[in-house]
C-alpha cells in the first residue's frame, strides 16, 4: 500500500492528495481565528511600542499591562495555537487521507472550546479584572473567570490531541509494518509535546480556581511558578517543531529538491519530544529556593535540546546545497544563486531559518546561569523571543500560507499575491531587526520589559534608555504594517483569490534512501523516555518546594 | 562524504556546548559566582513581625562590609535612598511582604528574583563611586513602573 501510494505521489502528486473539504473547513476556521488573533495582537503591540517611547499616553479607562496582558496571550497562545491546529489537521488530513468523522467532530469541539475559553479570559481582561500579563504569577490573583476560561483553552487543546492520537492509531492499525507519513509523524510529536506541556499548568490552574475564589487560603506561589514553566518553555518548543516540519517537509519541495534522510528527520522529532520539558528551569535561574546544582543540572538540560537545532542546520544546508547544484549551481556558494529567492513559500521560511541562527546563539545566553543574571527581565529577552517567535516560527507560518490558504480554499498563489508576500516578508525582517536589535541592546544597559514608561525619576540610566525606546516604536510601525498586510493576504487568499488547485508541497525522498526503520515508531517508549526526563528534571526540585514550603500566599490584586 | 561532515559538524558543536557547561560550572562551584538560589522561607503575611525583617536597614558587620536587609512591596523599597562608600562589599537579604518583585541595579550584576515566602539573598561589592538606580523588574501591580530607588555610592 505505503509502496504504491508512494509511486503514485511520484507519477501524478496532485490526483490523490489533497485535504477534502470537510477538513478543509475545520482548518480554515482555526486559520481565520488565528489571524484575527494577530491583528488584535498586533495593534496592542503597537500600542506598547509607541507608549515605551513616550509617544503616546494611554486614556484613563485602560492600562498598559492590560494592554500586555492581552498581547501576550492573543498572540503567545491563541495565534500560535490555533495557527498550528489548523496547520497540522490539514497536513494530518492530507497524509492519512483526510480524517476520520469523529476526529473531525473533535475538532470542531476543540474549536467550540477554545473560543468560550478565549471570550472569557478576554472579556476579563478587558474588564480590568485579569491585568496578570501571560504568565499570571500568583499571589497575584485574577478574576476567577479568567482561570476558568483557560480551563476551556486546555480542554480544547486536548480535544484536539485526542483526534491527532485516535486518528494516527487507526491509520497505523490498517497498515501493519509501515511508518507512518512524516507529515503525520510530526503532528503526532507535536500533539504528544502538547499535551504533556499542558499538564503542569493544568495542575496550576485548578489550584487557582478555588483560591481565587476564597475557598482555600493560600497558594504555594513557587510550585506554581514552577509548574507554569513547565508548560510556558514546551510552549516554545512545540513552535519549533511545527515549524520544522515546515523547514524539513514542504521548503525542500518548493525550491525543487528532495528532504533529507527520513530517518534522522524523525530523529530529530523523537529527541525534541523527550528532551524538552526540562527546559522550562531556564527561566528560573535567579529564583529563590532552588539550588545551584538543580539549576546547574538544567543548564544541561536546556543545551541538550540545541542538539537537534543543530542537526536540523546541518540537514538544511545539505538540502540547500544539493539541490542549488542540482539546478547548475557551480563553485564554493554558486548554488545559493540557485535558490527561487523570489518565491514567497521559501524566501519566508528562509529568512526564519537564518534568524534561528541568532535565536538560538541568544538562548544559549539567556539559559547560560551567569549571563542569565545579566539579561533576566531586561528588555534583552523581549528581543529573543520577537527573534525567535517572532521570525523564526511567526516568518515561517506566514510562508505556509500562501500555499496552505489557496490549497484550502480551491484557489491559486496570483504572482501579484506573491509579490505582495515578498513586502510582507522584507517589511516583517527590517521591522523586527530594528525593533528586537534594540531591545537586545537597551536590555544589556538595563531596561527592564513589562514596565510602562517611566523616567525613573530623572535618573540618568533611564534616560541612557530613552533613544533605544525611540526605536522600538520605529520597529512596531513597520510590524503592523507587516501584520495589516500579511492579514489582508490570508483572507484575499481565502475568499477573493482566482479559483483553481494549488499544489501541496510535500517533498519525496532521494531515490537511493533506504527504508526507515520501524522502531521509529515507538511511541509508548517514547512517552515513557518523555516521563522519565520530566522526572528527572522535576521530582526533586518539586519536592523540595512542597517539603520546605513556606506558610503560603493569600491572593492580592496590585491593579 | 556528507556522513563525515555531519559528524564533524555535530562533534564541534556539541564540544563548545560541552566547553560552555563547564565554564559554567566552574565559575558557580569553584568562582562562587552561581546564579542568587537562598533557600531560607518566611511567612509572608507575617515578614514584619519575623527577625530579620523586624529591623530592615543598612547595618555595617565587618570593615567595610554591610548587609542590606531589605522588604520589598508594592510599590518601594525598604529601606531606600541607600548610602555606602566606596569598595564596599554589600550583602542584600530581601523578602517581599505582598507579590514577586525583582531587585536589579542596571550597570551591576545584582539581579534577583524576590518572592513571597521566601529570602534571597545576594552581594556585590560597589568599586565606582556614583548614584545607582534601582528598579523592580518583575511585573507587581498598576505603579510597577514607579517602583524603584537609589543606592549612593561615596
Ligand atoms: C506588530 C507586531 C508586534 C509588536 C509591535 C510587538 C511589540 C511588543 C512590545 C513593545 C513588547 C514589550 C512589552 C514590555 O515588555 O513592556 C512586546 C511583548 C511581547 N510580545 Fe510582541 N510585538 C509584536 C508581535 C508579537 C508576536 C507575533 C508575538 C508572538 C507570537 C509576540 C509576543 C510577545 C510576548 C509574549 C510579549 C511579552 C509579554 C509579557 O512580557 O507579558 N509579539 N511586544
Ligand atoms: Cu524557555
Ligand atoms: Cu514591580
Amino acid at each position: 500500500m505505503e509502496q504504491s501510494l508512494r509511486e503514485t505521489i511520484h507519477e501524478n502528486p496532485k490526483k490523490i492528495l489533497g485535504v477534502n473539504s470537510q477538513d478543509a473547513k475545520v482548518s480554515l476556521s482555526y486559520l481565520t481565528v488565528a489571524f484575527v488573533s494577530l491583528l488584535i495582537g498586533g495593534i496592542l503591540g503597537l500600542v506598547q511600542g509607541l507608549e515605551r517611547a513616550g509617544l503616546i499616553q494611554l486614556p484613563s479607562w485602560l492600562n498598559y499591562y492590560q494592554v500586555l496582558t492581552a498581547h501576550g496571550l492573543l498572540l503567545l497562545v491563541v495565534f500560535t495555537a490555533t495557527f498550528s491546529i489548523g496547520y497540522l489537521y490539514a497536513n494530518l488530513s492530507h497524509a492519512l487521507g483526510g480524517l476520520l468523522p469523529k476526529v473531525r467532530k473533535l475538532a470542531w469541539t476543540g474549536f467550540v472550546l477554545m473560543i468560550i475559553g478565549v471570550a472569557m479570559v478576554v472579556t476579563m481582561i478587558v474588564l480590568n479584572e485579569a491585568s496578570v500579563l501571560y504568565t499570571f504569577y500568583p499571589p497575584l490573583a485574577a478574576h476567577p473567570i479568567f482561570y476558568i476560561g483557560l480551563v476551556f483553552v486546555v480542554l480544547g487543546i486536548w480535544a484536539c490531541c485526542f483526534g491527532v492520537f485516535i486518528n494516527y492509531r487507526h491509520w497505523r492499525k490498517n497498515h501493519p509494518g509501515e511508518v507512518t507519513p512524516i507529515l503525520a509523524f510530526f503532528t503526532m510529536g507535536v500533539f504528544v509535546l502538547w499535551f504533556f506541556a499542558s499538564l503542569g499548568v493544568t495542575i496550576e490552574v485548578f489550584t487557582l480556581i478555588p483560591w481565587s475564589m476564597g475557598l482555600v487560603e493560600t497558594t504555594n506561589v513557587m510550585v506554581a511558578r514552577t509548574l507554569f514553566w513547565w508548560f510556558g518553555h514546551t510552549l516554545v518548543n512545540i513552535w519549533y517543531l511545527v515549524a520544522i516540519s515546515a523547514w524539513y517537509v514542504f521548503v525542500p519541495r518548493i525550491i525543487g529538491g528532495r528532504h533529507f534522510s527520513d530517518k534522522l528527520i524523525r530523529l530529530v522529532v523523537i529527541l525534541v519530544v523527550i528532551l524538552n520539558i526540562p527546559g522550562g528551569f531556564h527561566h528560573q535561574i535567579i529564583d529563590p529556593a532552588i539550588s545551584q546544582s538543580i539549576k546547574f543540572l538544567h543548564v544541561f538540560m536546556s543545551l541538550s535540546i540545541a542538539v537537534p537545532s543543530l542537526m536540523t542546520a546541518f540537514a538544511m544546508f545539505v538540502v540547500f546545497e544539493r539541490t542549488g547544484r542540482r539546478l547548475g549551481g557551480k563553485g564554493l556558494l554558486g548554488w545559493l544563486k540557485k535558490l527561487p529567492w523570489g518565491d514567497v513559500r521559501f524566501l519566508a521560511p528562509m529568512i526564519a531559518m537564518i534568524s534561528f541562527i541568532f535565536g538560538g546563539a541568544g538562548g544559549i545566553v539567556n539559559t547560560s546561569n551567569q549571563l542569565n543574571q545579566v539579561i533576566h527581565n531586561t528588555m534583552w529577552v523581549v528581543g529573543h523571543f520577537h527573534i525567535t517567535v517572532g521570525v523564526s516560527v511567526v516568518l515561517t507560518f506566514f510562508g505556509i500560507c500562501y500555499w496552505l490558504i489557496p490549497h484550502l480554499s480551491k484557489r491559486k498563489l496570483t504572482p501579484k499575491m506573491n509579490k505582495i508576500g515578498i513586502i510582507q516578508t522584507l517589511i516583517w525582517t527590517v521591522g523586527m531587526i530594528i525593533m528586537s536589535g534594540s531591545m537586545h541592546i537597551v536590555g544589556l544597559l538595563g531596561d527592564p520589559r513589562r514596565t510602562s514608561d517611566t523616567t525613573y525619576g530623572g535618573h540618568e540610566a533611564a534616560a541612557s534608555w530613552v533613544p533605544f525606546e525611540m526605536l522600538f516604536a520605529v520597529g512596531a510601525t513597520l510590524l503592523l504594517i507587516g501584520v495589516i498586510i500579511q492579514v489582508y493576504a490570508v483572507f484575499n487568499m481565502m475568499f477573493f483569490a482566482p479559483k483553481g488547485n494549488t499544489e501541496y508541497p510535500v517533498a519525496e525522498p532521494e531515490d537511493d534512501e533506504t527504508p526507515t526503520p520501524m522502531w521509529t515508531e515507538r511511541w509508548g517508549l517514547w512517552i515513557v523516555l518523555l516521563l522519565m526526563v520530566v522526572a528527572m528534571a522535576y521530582v526533586v526540585p518539586i519536592v523540595d518546594m512542597l517539603l520546605n514550603a513556606p506558610p503560603g500566599s493569600p491572593p492580592i490584586r496590585t491593579w | 562524504m556528507q556522513h563525515r561532515l555531519e559528524e564533524i559538524w555535530m562533534t564541534i558543536s556539541v564540544g563548545i556546548l560541552v566547553v560552555f557547561m563547564i565554564i559554567i560550572g566552574y565559575q558557580t562551584f569553584a568562582l562562587g559566582m552561581g546564579p542568587p538560589s537562598h533557600s531560607e522561607t518566611i511567612d509572608p503575611q507575617k515578614v514584619e513581625q519575623i527577625a530579620p525583617f523586624d529591623d530592615p536597614g543598612v547595618k555595617e558587620i565587618a570593615e567595610n562590609e554591610y548587609e542590606v536587609v531589605m522588604i520589598l512591596q508594592s510599590f518601594g523599597f525598604n529601606p531606600s535612598n541607600i548610602e555606602v562608600p566606596v569598595g564596599a562589599e554589600v550583602h542584600f537579604t530581601m523578602t517581599s511582604k505582598d507579590v514577586t518583585h525583582g531587585f536589579q541595579v542596571p550597570g551591576t550584576n545584582i539581579n534577583a528574583m524576590v518572592m513571597p515566602g521566601h529570602i534571597q539573598k545576594i552581594s556585590h561589592t560597589f568599586k565606582e563611586p556614583g548614584n545607582y538606580l534601582v528598579i523592580c523588574n518583575e511585573y507587581c501591580g498598576i505603579g510597577h513602573q514607579a517602583m524603584s530607588t537609589t543606592i549612593t555610592v561615596k
